[in-house]
């Protein structure tokens, strides 16, 4: 799976040595919803093992431009991409790459907790079941109990891991989801606005749980909350009406940023 | 003459609603929204008032008044009728009735005659009464209701609760007919289980109710207890249900998984309605369509075969049976199937789960009470149809599992048993209710267990 090309390797020789290297990278990037237009030639890069948060009005485009990362907008029959997405220099959205492939390494996790109707286990197991990432019980248990202390939430379910995953609460559910997610071992993980459902505390531990998670993992996330994009991210990009206002480090970002509307948006002057 | 009656009680109370609108609006001189209630609801007000208790008194009288009049007839006609048993009374009765308002007599005599005299009389007297009645109720209703309209009356209330009152009424018209229904079910199968005991009904294994009386040697009104026994029946009936759904439950829930999961819009803008229209065919065309296309078409590949297949056989029975159930199970399926969330598949999507594994790791599961449940309604569809299993599976009661044989089902039975001059009260014919009273038992069980599995399916998702 990880075969580096040639692009990608140019990609971190020209990126500098503090910068870390470009994951996934967004050129002139298109949406049309139907006759809509719901976002218009969106250039952006996603850094490695870094948290970047798409921040916005109400919209924007920002969930649009998240869904393109991992062609989720496939499942919409009306959505029409263009422009290109590259993960590790290669071609998202060329044909001959295989959708599935692509969303194994690049995972989603969704604004309303969505477990399966399973049990706690088997909504861990669902992902390297389908992709046979385990050669045997032994093997299944281990991806499953790894992946859950990832998220955090082992030592809270390891007594009811055969109890409908349905039946935990919000935040226990998101962190599920999230522990779903991991357990394909993906490179890359988008969440779109996964602590909008929930309350303070379990938003606290969420975000706690994607500070760890850079470590490992390169993470996109689309938020609502300011606060929650200054305290989680390295770098922000501010959407508005479908256009990427501005792109950059976060501290300066929210700080002094480059762009009306971004000190309008960070202040709350609207949006 | 009645019927002229409730006409013009509904011309009154149109013609209330528009005069009580009109002295609504001219209470407060065109300044509507002074009113309590909005004219259209004093309008309303009236007219109830006006026709209502009318329409109550007539709706009385028409059950009433045919006891009555009977019973008058009887009492002059006592010395006539002394001697006669009831049926020959209520013949008697009947017959008067017919030679008084036209329809078809029995046979005539000059008691009858006399008896339709009285009869027509009666019936005229009372007519002009309940015209009386009903005048006297809608002009004292209309008087009562037009003197209290006035700007602070409070007529929506009054409509509210009177509409309420009627929808009550209506609903409580459905329980008693169904509990009706229930009550003479059980009564005249418990006169039949005075003839034969119930449990050689329940278990006996021999069924031709049509040599109930047995031989010439017989005394008369000798019920021979062994021929009623259900069993083949309810085999038949089981083994054509068992086919229809082999039939039915593959293709329905392909079908629905396919047009709920696959089908474009437009796709499904068509397949849908078109799959719906089988629905709509009329049991007796699918009757014509297993008995002269599908059965000999069976046949025919038996004997190719080698097999002996029945002209009339289960098989052929049961498969044009689950066709035509498929609509019912791809309809409930695919609203099941539609009813699992978005989030679910999307969320299946974006760990790279292909299609079909998402519909049936996720979906398909998730889904599973409410197909259940789609699938045990279709059973008991099936298991009540008659017409096509009349015309393609067969008369005779064969207790036998295999398909290519000649069965017969409940409701066949029940069919034949009430067609036909037999006397009301013989075993043969009252053994039709018990036939009912188990397949509505049986029906009746599997509507609540799919009931149930819905409930527990709702509860799945918050």
């Amino acid at each position: 799976m990880n075969i580096m090309t040639e692009a990608s390797v140019e990609q971190k020789l020209s990126s500098g040595t503090n910068e870390p290297s470009i994951k996934m990278k967004g050129e002139k990037v298109s949406v049309h919803y139907g006759e809509k237009r719901a976002l218009f030639d969106v250039d952006l890069d996603v850094r490695e093992n870094q948290v970047t948060a798409l921040i916005g009005p109400s919209g924007c485009g920002k969930s649009t431009f998240l869904r393109c990362l991992n062609r989720m907008n496939d499942t919409i029959d009306i959505a029409r991409v263009s422009g290109k997405i590259t993960l590790d220099g290669e071609d998202v959205y060329d044909p001959k790459i295989d959708v599935v492939e692509l969303r194994a390494r690049v995972g989603m996790v969704f604004q309303k907790p969505n477990p399966f109707p399973k049990s706690i286990y088997e909504n861990v197991a669902y992902g390297p079941r389908i992709h046979g990432l385990a050669r045997s019980k032994a093997e299944l248990d281990g991806i499953v109990e790894s992946s859950l202390k990832k998220a955090g939430l082992f030592n809270e379910v390891k007594d009811r891991l055969l109890e409908s995953g349905t039946g935990l609460s919000g935040g226990q559910q998101q962190r599920l989801c999230i522990a779903r997610a991991i357990a394909v071992s993906p490179e890359v993980i988008l969440m779109d606005e996964p602590c909008s459902a929930l309350d303070p505390i379990a938003t606290a531990r969420v975000e706690e749980l994607i500070d760890e998670l850079r470590q490992n993992y390169t993470i996109v996330i689309v938020t609502h909350s300011m606060q929650q994009a200054a305290r989680v991210s390295q770098r922000t990009a501010m959407f508005h009406l479908g256009y990427l206002v501005e792109e950059g480090a976060t501290d300066k970002m929210f700080t002094n940023p480059d762009d009306k509307r971004t000190q309008d948006y960070i202040t709350g002057r609207f949006g | 003459m009645v019927g002229y009656l409730v006409v013009l009680l509904l011309v009154l109370a149109a013609a209330a609603y528009w005069i009580g609108r009109t002295r609504a609006i001219a209470s407060v001189n065109g300044d509507v929204a002074r009113l309590h209630s909005l004219p259209g609801q004093h309008g309303m007000f009236l007219a109830l008032f006006a026709a209502g208790p009318a329409l109550l008194a007539i709706v009385l009288w028409s059950l009433v008044t045919p006891g009555i009049e009977s019973s008058i007839i009887a009492d002059r006609f006592s010395s006539e009728l002394s001697g006669m048993g009831v049926p020959q009374v209520e013949a008697f009765i009947r017959d008067a009735r017919a030679m008084a308002f036209g329809g078809l007599v029995g046979f005539a005599d000059p008691a009858k005659e006399a008896a339709a005299a009285v009869y027509k009389s009666i019936h005229t007297t009372s007519t002009w009464i309940i015209w009386a009645v009903a005048l006297v109720l809608s002009a004292s209703g209309f008087y009562w209701a037009y003197s209290r309209i006035a700007q602070a009356y409070r007529a929506r209330h009054v409509v509210e609760r009177v509409l309420r009152a009627f929808l009550i009424a209506c609903s409580v018209v459905a329980i008693l007919t169904t509990i009706g229904i229930v009550l003479s079910l059980i009564f005249e199968s418990l006169r039949f289980f005075q003839q034969v005991p119930f449990y050689k009904f329940l278990f006996g294994t021999h069924w031709s109710p049509q040599s109930a009386f047995t031989g010439a040697g017989t005394e008369a009104g000798a019920v021979n207890q062994d021929i009623f026994g259900m069993v083949p029946l309810f085999a038949g009936t089981l083994l054509i249900t068992f086919i229809a759904m082999l039939v039915a439950a593959p293709i329905g829930l392909m079908a629905a998984i396919y047009l709920s999961d696959y089908a474009s819009k437009s796709v499904r803008a068509i397949a849908k309605p078109v799959l719906e229209i089988l629905a709509g065919i009329p049991t007796v065309v699918y009757g014509f369509f297993a008995a002269l296309t599908v059965a000999p078409y069976f046949r025919g590949i038996g004997e190719s075969l080698g097999l002996n297949v029945a002209s009339e056989s289960a098989l052929a029975a049961g498969v044009v049976m689950g066709i035509m159930i498929i609509p019912f199970v791809s309809s409930l399926s695919d609203d099941v199937i539609n009813a699992v969330p978005q989030s679910l598949r999307d969320g299946s999507a974006g760990l790279g789960a292909t299609k079909s594994e998402t519909i049936r790791k996720v979906v398909l599961p998730a889904a599973l009470p409410g197909i259940v449940s789609a699938m045990l309604l279709a059973v008991s569809r099936a298991i009540g149809e008659t017409m096509i299993v009349v015309m393609a599976a067969g008369l005779a009661a064969n207790l036998t599992a295999n398909p290519l044989e000649a069965v017969t089902t409940v409701t066949v039975q029940i069919v034949t048993l009430l067609v036909g001059d037999q006397e009301f009260d013989s075993a043969k014919t009252l053994a039709a209710f018990a036939l009912g009273l188990v397949l509505f038992c049986i029906t009746l069980t599997l509507n609540i267990v799919a009931l149930r599995v819905v409930q527990k399916y709702r509860e799945q998702y918050d």
